[in-house]
C-alpha cells in the first residue's frame, strides 16, 4: 500500500517529490547559522572530501556576508550547490558535527551551503578571476561534476579548456542520475551555467568522444586531456528473462523520471533488485510515483547493503518493503514481466549459499535493476597506453595522471563510482596535476 | 512558602517586581494589565510638561539570533497631559490598593516640583521617583541626567521635593558618571528616602552600513540614546554594589538594569536591592514574564530556606572586596571531563590564542579531546567559559586552603615587584613559547597558506 497517490499533473509530481533538503529562507539560514560553535580544526571540514572551510562559511552567512560564504565554498568545491543538495551529509560533514556527540541536532550544513550558493548563482555574482593565460589548451571529456570541476580549476590556473559532452546537457548524473527530490535539473544546470559564465570554458554538447580517431584528434589539438566520463549504463544481471518488457536499469529509470516527471511509466508492483544507493533511490521514487507496492530485494542481509542507512530509511519511509537474503534466478513473464523467481540464501562467513528448494515467486509488473553501473571499458581501451585495474577503473598516480602521460582523470571513471563531492575533490587535484605536467 | 512581600522605604508591594518608568507604564491600561498579571508595582512613565516625541525611537543590539541583547531609546518622558495621567493613577489605585504605584517626575522649577508632587499625592501615588537619569533629550534641557551628574543640583532638587512630599521619595540615578556614590550620597543628604539605579547608559547602538545613519533613524539623522537590556546588567550590578556597600549612602535601593528573569532578580537582591525594576524584558516579551519571575524566585528562596527577601538581601555584598584583599595563594586549574567533551576544541583555541597556551591537542587528529597542561594553567576560567557543554570543564582547587596572602599584605611586607625586571614578577614561573614557535605551531588542516 503506497503512501503516495499516482501523480497525474506537474503539481502532483512536485508535491510527491518535495525536496528532501528544501532551500532555506534567509531567516532559517540566519537561525541555523547562529547555532554553529565554530569548532577549532572542525571535524566537519575534515569529513568533507573537498575540505570546505565550513565554520567560516557558516559564520559568513550569519554575518550577512553571503557572497563571502559562497566564495569560501567554491574555493574548495566547484560543485558547491550540487553538493549542498546531493551530498550524503549525514555520513560526511553533518555526521561529524560535534553536536551529534551531545544529542543535539547537527548543523544543517548542506542546506546552509545550498542557501549561500543559490544566492550567488541567481544574482550571477562574479566571485573569481581566471588565471593569466598560459597559452596551453586542455580537452575535458565529459561535463559531469569531475569534468566541470577540472575545467574551472584549469581556468583558474590560466589554461584554455574545451569540454566535450556526449549529451545535450551538462552536469552528468546531477541531471541524469540523482533523485529528483535531491536536486532539480534547473538547479544543476544553473550552477554550471554560472560557472561557465565566470570561467569561460568552452562546452560542446552532443559531442561524444567515441573511439581512437577522436582521442587521437584530441591528442593532436590539445596539450593535455582530462577524462571525466563517469560510468556506463546499468550492468546486466545475467539471468533468464531480464530482456522482458518492464525490466530496466534503476539509473535509466531515474533518467526518464527526471525528464518526463509524471509521464514516466511506473508499474503497480515494482521490484527493485540491489542494495546500493541507486536501488534505494529507485525504490523511493517508485513509491512517490504511486506504485501500489515496492519491494527491494537484496542478496545479503540489511547490514551488508551498500546503501547509506539514511537512504534505506528514506525508501522505507516512502513505503518500500525489503526482502533480504534472496537471489533472483529468473524474470518471469510472457513478453512483459509478471514476476521474479527468487531463491533464498544462507550466508556463512560472508559466502552466499542458495538454500535448495527455497525458490519462490514474487509477482510484479516492473523490475528495476539497481545492480550497479558498468565501466566504459571498451571506450577507454581506445586510448593508447591507458591502464585499467581489474575492476575497469582507470589507474592513476598521485597527481591523477594516467599511464598515458597526456591523460588525467578523476570521478567515477577512476574511483569506480562514489559521490559528486569525491569527483569534485579529485578533479580539482587533477587540474593541478595537469598544471604541473604542462609546466614541465 | 517564600514570602515575596516588599517594603521599600515605606512603599509596600506584594512582590519586589516593579515595572520601571518607561513605555510599559505609559498608561493606566498597561499598569492595570500588569498588576492583573501579577506585577507588584509600577513606576509611572515620567510625568512633567508633556513632550513631543520623534519617530522612530528604538534601536537594538542583537547577538547572532538573539534579539535585543541590548536596547536603546530616544523616547522622552510622557507625551500625555498630566490630568489624564493623574486620573488614571487614581483609577489604578482604587482597583489595586495593595500594589505600589510610584510616580516618576521630571520638571524644572521649584514651583513646578512642589505643584506636581502635591498633584500625584492627591491622585493616590504610593511614592515618588525623581528622574535624574534620562541621558537624551531631557538632559539637553537641563533635566534628567544633567541633574544626576551634578550632585549639588541633585541635592537641591531633592530638598525642594522633600519640602512638600508626604510619601516616600526615590531618587533615580544616572550611570553616566564616573562615581555613582557621589550622586547617591547627595540624594541621601537631600533627604531622599531611597535611590534607584541604573537609568540608561548613553549610547549609539549601531550604524546603518548603507545609509551611514546610526540607529534609530529619524529622517536621515540619529542621536545618542539610552542603553539598557540584558547587556547592561553587569554595569548595573557593579553600581548597585558600590552604593549598597557605601555606608554614607545607607538608604534602600531599587535595582534596575537588564533584569529579565528570576535569576537576575535574585542577583540584584543578593547585592542589596530591595525591589527590582524591569522594562526591556517586558518590551520584548510582555507582562507574562512575571510568572517565571515570581515562581523562580519563590522556588529559589524555598530551596535556600529564605522565608523573606530580607533573609538574603545583600548576602553577596561581603563577598565583594578590593582586589588587594583577594587571596593570592588560592589556586585553581582547569579539568576537562572527557566523558562530556564533544571535541569542539574551542577551549584549545581560546587558551592557545587568547590566554596562556595551557591546553594541548593529541598528535592523533582523530582524538579530539584536548588536555590541560597543568603547569601552564593560571586558572583564568576562559576555557570553562567558552566550553559549550555544561560542567564539562571545571575549575579544580589545587592549594590546600591553609595559606592566605593578599596583595595588601605583600605590599605591607615590602614583598612585591618594584622594578621592571623584578624577580618577583608573577609570570616568571610560567612557560611562554619562543615567538618564532608561532610560525611552526601545527595549523588546522584546512588553513590556507
Amino acid at each position: 500500500m503506497a503512501e503516495y497517490k499516482r501523480p497525474t499533473t506537474e503539481a502532483e509530481f512536485t508535491a510527491n517529490f518535495h525536496p528532501k533538503k528544501p532551500l532555506m529562507s534567509d531567516t532559517e539560514a540566519y537561525y541555523e547559522s547562529s547555532r554553529c560553535l565554530y569548532c577549532y580544526d572542525a571535524p566537519c571540514i575534515n569529513a568533507c572530501p573537498t575540505g570546505i572551510d565550513i565554520p567560516t562559511f557558516i559564520r559568513q552567512i550569519n554575518n550577512d556576508n553571503k557572497d563571502g560564504a559562497a566564495k569560501t565554498i567554491y574555493d574548495s568545491n566547484w560543485m558547491g550547490h550540487a553538493c549542498g543538495n546531493v551530498c550524503p551529509t549525514e555520513e560526511l560533514c553533518e555526521g561529524a558535527c560535534v553536536y551529534t556527540k551531545s544529542d543535539v541536532k547537527p548543523i544543517e550544513i548542506g542546506r546552509l551551503q545550498a542557501h549561500a550558493t543559490d544566492k550567488v548563482i541567481h544574482a550571477k555574482k562574479k566571485l573569481f578571476i581566471t588565471g593569466k593565460p598560459t597559452g596551453k589548451k586542455v580537452a575535458v571529456i565529459g561535463a559531469g561534476p569531475a569534468g566541470v570541476s577540472c575545467a574551472c580549476e584549469l581556468r583558474m590556473l590560466g589554461h584554455a579548456v574545451d569540454i566535450y559532452e556526449a549529451r545535450e546537457k551538462p552536469s552528468g548524473l546531477c541531471v541524469y542520475g540523482v533523485a529528483p527530490y535531491k536536486l532539480t535539473n534547473e538547479e544543476a544546470v544553473d550552477e554550471i551555467a554560472y560557472l561557465q559564465e565566470q570561467f569561460g570554458f568552452n562546452a560542446h554538447y552532443n559531442k561524444p568522444v567515441t573511439g581512437r580517431v577522436d582521442f587521437e584528434r584530441l591528442e593532436k589539438d590539445y596539450d593535455a586531456i582530462f577524462i571525466g566520463i563517469g560510468l556506463g549504463g546499468t550492468s546486466a544481471l545475467g539471468i533468464p528473462g531480464e530482456d522482458k518488457k518492464g525490466v530496466m536499469g534503476a539509473l535509466e529509470f531515474v533518467e526518464v523520471l527526471r525528464n518526463k516527471h509524471q509521464a514516466t511509466p511506473v508499474g503497480n508492483k515494482v521490484i527493485v533488485l540491489g542494495g546500493g544507493n541507486t536501488a534505494m533511490d529507485a525504490a523511493s521514487e517508485s513509491c512517490r510515483m504511486g506504485a501500489e507496492s515496492v519491494t527491494i530485494a537484496y542478496r545479503r542481509g540489511p547490514e551488508e547493503m551498500g546503501a547509506y542507512t539514511f537512504e534505506f530509511d528514506l525508501a522505507k519511509k516512502s513505503g518500500a518493503k525489503a526482502l533480504f537474503n534472496v537471489t533472483p534466478v529468473e524474470v518471469m513473464g510472457n513478453g512483459s514481466v509478471t514476476g521474479v523467481k527468487f531463491i533464498r540464501n544462507s550466508s556463512a562467513n560472508g559466502k552466499l549459499e542458495a538454500i535448495k528448494g527455497s525458490e519462490f515467486l514474487e509477482p510484479c509488473d516492473m523490475v528495476l535493476l539497481g545492480t550497479g553501473q558498468g565501466k566504459q571499458v571498451e571506450l577507454l581501451k581506445q586510448v593508447s597506453g591507458l591502464m585499467l585495474d581489474q575492476k575497469g577503473r582507470i589507474v592513476v598516480n598521485e597527481r591523477f595522471q594516467t599511464t598515458n602521460a597526456k591523460y588525467f582523470t578523476a570521478g567515477d571513471a577512476m574511483n569506480g563510482g562514489v559521490e559528486v563531492v569525491n569527483a569534485a575533490a579529485e578533479a580539482k587535484k587533477a587540474a593541478h596535476g595537469i598544471d604541473t605536467y604542462l609546466g614541465k | 512558602m517564600a514570602d515575596l512581600r516588599t517594603n521599600l522605604a515605606g512603599i509596600k508591594s506584594p512582590n519586589p517586581f516593579w515595572l520601571a518608568s518607561a513605555p510599559p507604564t505609559n498608561s493606566g491600561y498597561q499598569i492595570m494589565k500588569a498588576f492583573d498579571a501579577g506585577w507588584g508595582g509600577a513606576v509611572w512613565k515620567t510625568l512633567g510638561v508633556p513632550v513631543v516625541n520623534v519617530s522612530s525611537r528604538y534601536g537594538a543590539v542583537n547577538y547572532r539570533d538573539k534579539r535585543m541583547v541590548g536596547f536603546n531609546n530616544i523616547e522622552l518622558i510622557t507625551d500625555r497631559p498630566l490630568k489624564d495621567n493623574l486620573r488614571e493613577i487614581s483609577e489604578v489605585k482604587k482597583r489595586f490598593p495593595d500594589h505600589a504605584v510610584i510616580a516618576s517626575l521630571m520638571v524644572e522649577t521649584k514651583e513646578e516640583w512642589h505643584q506636581i508632587v502635591r498633584d500625584v499625592e492627591n491622585a493616590g501615588a504610593d511614592g515618588i521617583e525623581l528622574n535624574f537619569g534620562c541621558p537624551h533629550g531631557m538632559c539637553e534641557r537641563g533635566m534628567g541626567s544633567a541633574v544626576g551628574q551634578e550632585p549639588k543640583v541633585l541635592q537641591t532638587i531633592v530638598e525642594w521635593v522633600k519640602e512638600v512630599a508626604k510619601i516616600p521619595v526615590i531618587t533615580k540615578l544616572t550611570p553616566n558618571i564616573s562615581d555613582i556614590t557621589r550622586p547617591a550620597r547627595a540624594a541621601r543628604a537631600g533627604g531622599s528616602d531611597a535611590i534607584s539605579l541604573i537609568n540608561t547608559i548613553q549610547s549609539v547602538v549601531g550604524v546603518d552600513l548603507d545609509t551611514f545613519v546610526p540607529y534609530p533613524n529619524v529622517d536621515g539623522k540619529s542621536t545618542n540614546g539610552g542603553y539598557c537590556g540584558p547587556a547592561v546588567k553587569p554595569i548595573a550590578l557593579n553600581m548597585l554594589k558600590n552604593c549598597a556597600q557605601d555606608k554614607q549612602v545607607g538608604i534602600p535601593i531599587s535595582g534596575i538594569g537588564g533584569v529579565e528573569n528570576w535569576r537576575d532578580a535574585a542577583e540584584f537582591i543578593l547585592l542589596g536591592a530591595t525591589s527590582v525594576q524591569v522594562c526591556t524584558a517586558v518590551m520584548h516579551y510582555g507582562f507574562g514574564i512575571i510568572r517565571d519571575l515570581k515562581s523562580g524566585l519563590e522556588r529559589y528562596m524555598d530551596e535556600k530556606g529564605f522565608k523573606t527577601l530580607d533573609d538574603f538581601r545583600g548576602k553577596a555584598l561581603p563577598n565583594i572586596v578590593h582586589w588587594e584583599d583577594l587571596n593570592l595563594k588560592y589556586k585553581v586549574v582547569a579539568e576537562i571531563n572527557a566523558d562530556k567533551c564533544i571535541g569542539c576544541q574551542l577551549c584549545y583555541t581560546a587558551c592557545e590564542d587568547g590566554a596562556h597556551q595551557a591546553i594541548g591537542l593529541s598528535s592523533d587528529p582523530l582524538i579530539r579531546i584536548p588536555s590541560i597542561i597543568e603547569e601552564n594553567c593560571v586558572g583564568c576560567n576562559l576555557c570553562s567559559i567558552v566550553c559549550p557543554v555544561e560542567e564539562c570543564i571545571t575549575m579544580e582547587r589545587r592549594d590546600d586552603g591553609k595559606e592566605q596572602l593578599t596583595w595588601g599584605e605583600r605590599t605591607a611586607a615590602g614583598n612585591i615587584p618594584k622594578t621592571f625586571d623584578d624577580p618577583l614578577a608573577g609570570g616568571l614561573h610560567h612557560w611562554v613559547p619562543e615567538p618564532a614557535e608561532a610560525l611552526v605551531t601545527k595549523k588546522p588542516r584546512h588553513y590556507k597558506g
